[in-house]
């Protein structure tokens, strides 16, 4: 937000109290504007319940509300927003499918529009509209947010997950730029460890983090959990080569990592106690919060390297926008919905999100976000590298479990502190795979 | 009921609401409905649903179909879910009788006369006060590998040359989490006992004095036997708490690492909620009702020990 309003001032030459005020303004007549031209009229009398994810950047959080209000105003629909922990939203959006009951739109995560989809409404024509106006969706967007051929969820927005590195660190080590294979990479978390600078990853039940680097590990050797029949594949000479690989990593990542959480390596990285780890653009953005600029300057992103396919295999999250079917007012938030993903608000949707959250909609590549501060760009693709949760097989209750217990991740944790060898944990992982599938 | 036949029979005059009143096992009954309804409610009710549950595949996100025992038969076959079991067991086992331990010492020291002794006492109870997500965010941050003041502070005096993993290392991590809770588990025992000790007659101590008995045969002849009731009452609380204890583990481990800190609780969580399989996590958390229950009756079986305190003499 700092940045946004700075920005404002300098552009404008007025106060802090002028500049939001401008900012409003210039808000409520694209709000104005789209109410004039959208296809979807709000219902009479409409009015929204919204519950979304509480918001990891403050600016993102403060947008999202300008955003709702300035649509409220200008088409006389009455809007309640309510922000929860991702973690209890989830629970809530599904016990809001079962019951029938509940807020009209959920922005939530992951692919959890696929484990109840006979609650959802179906906005395939929003879908079309925007993707026609934006430049098209990205195939991952269609995957996550279309079931049997029907958008039942708008994929809002792409948050990457991706290599945070300290320049200064990775070029003592002896690298010029951050390596795009893996072999080297094996060789810079080594000579990384052997200055006193180790990497780290979370090997703990760190759901986003932990399963980010987990999954990206057992693609990148070809390892899958599932194939495109969705047979549990996960017990593999692949899978075998990715945990003997990650042996290899292990031994070089800083003490503790067993024990991480997702906000630990953000911990760790920021205190200068670990040099290399995956992660959102958020410890970046909190050095820079922190005022730590020495850090802020020393530390970069970078994708993760590639396997012997040569093609990117990178995890990153999607957080689906779903309408309810219990909704009394399914045309009110299908016009909302086509609003927030329409061009001038979607705009400063990524401005505010600084690179936390990337587009799923092939016309925002050239959003000056991912430019202003080069460190972002890396971000900027995170949607066409990403592969879904499911891969290789089909997202649905199965795969979610599978994810939300931990098996990928708890698997290579089992290699990584020597607890088990790596086909005895190959042949847990199936074994603990099946039970999902076999639903 | 007998009173009302007899009003019926005996009194023409009486209405029916006056009968009622005056009906001891009527207005007995009319007492009891308020705190009835709360337990049925919401005990009762859960309890049946949790098993009903447990007998369905439902989903969070849509309800099952029955299933009979298959998510128990799924279960038996789990190595995590074993491991979870190994995991309580041990959690609750350990934790309880160092508890108990310590919160009995701590209660025969509170027992005693010294400055500020109200104070004392009231600050004694923090622990257990301060909300347990609270304490286990500190917590969280005293083992941190990366952080911890005890291994900072360890290798500033040159005890250690690296720092303690305490959270990533399995067995550290089931060590640190018992210690979290037997920090914030000892002051219910010891206020607890610390009642308990106060209910004693100081005749009782004086006729063993005079008897000759020391120190440790006061508290052996005396003390014990006389606290055996509230300690069967603390300890069958403590277990009960100790055995599905979730905020803790959750907060500092998730239940990890691999598995290592899940308790049954912790895990039907991760399954049931968070991983959506509604049926299978009610299953989980059923299966803990015979362990919970076989402590109960151990300690229901304590408190009879004496036959004085039904008011039979003693044996």
């Amino acid at each position: 937000m700092t940045l946004f309003t700075r920005r404002d001032a300098l552009k404008t030459g007025v106060g802090f109290a002028a500049a939001a005020g401008l900012g409003s303004k210039v808000l409520l007549d694209a709000a104005h504007a789209f109410a004039q031209e959208a296809p979807w009229k709000p219902e009479k009398g409409a009015s929204l319940r919204i519950l979304r994810w509480q918001r990891f950047v403050v600016a993102e959080g403060e947008n999202f509300a300008a955003l709702t209000d300035a649509f409220a105003k200008a088409t006389g629909v009455k809007i309640r927003v309510d922000s929860l922990g991702f973690e209890d939203l989830r629970p809530k959006a599904a016990v809001a499918a079962n019951a029938g009951a509940g807020p009209d739109i959920i922005w939530n995560i992951h692919a959890d529009n696929h484990l109840y989809p006979d609650a959802l409404v179906d906005v395939s024509d929003v879908a079309d509209w925007i993707g026609k106006r934006s430049g098209g969706w990205f195939p991952i967007a269609e995957l996550y947010g279309k079931r049997r051929g029907k958008w039942n969820s708008i994929p809002a927005t792409i948050s990457g997950n991706l290599m945070n590195y300290r320049i200064s660190h990775m070029k003592k080590a002896g690298f010029e730029n951050f390596p795009d294979n893996l072999p080297d990479f094996l060789k810079l978390m080594q000579a990384l460890k052997k200055n006193g600078n180790p990497g780290g990853f979370a090997l703990g039940n760190a759901s986003g983090d932990g399963n980010s680097w987990v999954l990206w590990l057992l693609w990148a050797h070809g390892a899958r959990i599932v194939d495109e029949k969705d047979k549990v594949v996960i017990n593999s000479p692949e899978t075998i080569a990715a945990l003997e690989y990650g042996k290899q990593l292990a031994e070089t990542f800083a003490p503790g990592a067993a024990s991480w959480l997702d906000p630990s390596n953000n911990k760790a990285f920021l205190d200068g106690q670990c040099s290399l780890t995956n992660n959102g653009i958020s410890i970046y953005a909190a050095a820079i919060a922190q005022g730590n600029k020495e850090l802020a300057a020393d530390t970069d992103h970078a994708f993760y390297p590639m396997g012997a396919s040569k093609k990117p295999t990178e995890f990153h999250v999607n957080f689906p926008l779903m309408i309810y079917k219990h909704s009394k007012f399914k045309n009110a938030a299908k016009a909302y919905l086509a609003y927030m993903m329409d061009k001038p608000q979607y705009d400063k949707f990524l401005q505010g999100a600084v690179g936390y959250l990337s587009h799923s909609l092939k016309a925002y590549d050239n959003h000056p976000v991912w430019t202003e501060d080069k460190k972002r760009l890396p971000f900027r693709d995170v949607a066409a590298r990403s592969l879904p949760l499911s891969h290789a097989g089909s997202l649905g209750y199965a795969a979610s479990q599978v994810f939300s217990d931990f098996v990928a991740v708890n698997m290579v944790a089992e290699v990584a502190t020597g607890a088990k060898s790596p086909k005895q944990a190959a042949e847990d992982a199936q074994k603990r795979a099946e039970r999902y599938y076999k639903v | 009921m007998a009173v009302i036949a007899a009003g019926a029979a005996g009194q023409p005059g009486l209405g029916f609401w006056s009968r009622l009143n005056q009906s001891r096992g009527m207005l007995g009954l009319l007492f009891l409905l308020p705190a009835a309804t709360m337990l049925l409610g919401f005990l009762a009710y859960p309890l049946g649903l949790g098993i009903w549950l447990g007998l369905t595949d439902a989903k969070i996100g849509r309800p099952g179909n029955f299933v009979g025992i298959d998510n128990f038969i799924w279960l038996a076959e789990d190595s995590v879910f074993w491991l979870s079991v190994f995991n309580t067991m041990l959690y609750t086992v350990v934790a309880s009788i160092v508890k108990f331990a310590l919160g009995l010492w701590l209660a025969l020291v509170l027992n005693n006369h010294f400055p500020f002794k109200a104070f004392i006492r009231a600050i004694v109870l923090m622990p257990f006060i301060v909300p347990t997500a609270l304490s286990a965010i500190a917590f969280w941050w005293i083992y941190d590998s990366q952080n911890s003041m005890i291994s900072w502070a360890l290798r500033d005096l040159g005890i250690i040359s690296e720092h303690i993993d305490f959270l990533g290392d399995p067995w550290n991590a089931r060590w640190s989490v018992i210690a979290a809770n037997i920090w914030r588990g000892i002051p219910f025992v010891a206020i607890t006992l610390l009642a308990g000790l106060q209910t004693i007659s100081p005749s009782l101590y004086e006729a063993a004095t005079i008897d000759g008995a020391t120190a440790l045969q006061r508290f052996r002849f005396v003390t014990f036997p006389m606290l055996t009731p509230i300690i069967a009452v603390v300890m069958t609380f403590s277990v009960l708490f100790t055995f599905t204890d979730f905020q803790l583990i959750w907060v500092m481990t998730r239940g990890g690492p691999i598995n290592a800190t899940h308790l049954m609780a912790t895990l039907s969580f991760q399954r049931a909620i968070v991983g959506g399989s509604l049926g299978e996590g009610a299953a989980l958390a059923v299966s803990m009702i015979p362990f919970l229950l076989s402590a109960i009756l151990f300690s229901y079986f304590g408190l009879q020990r004496r036959r004085w305190q039904q008011g039979g003499s003693d044996d």
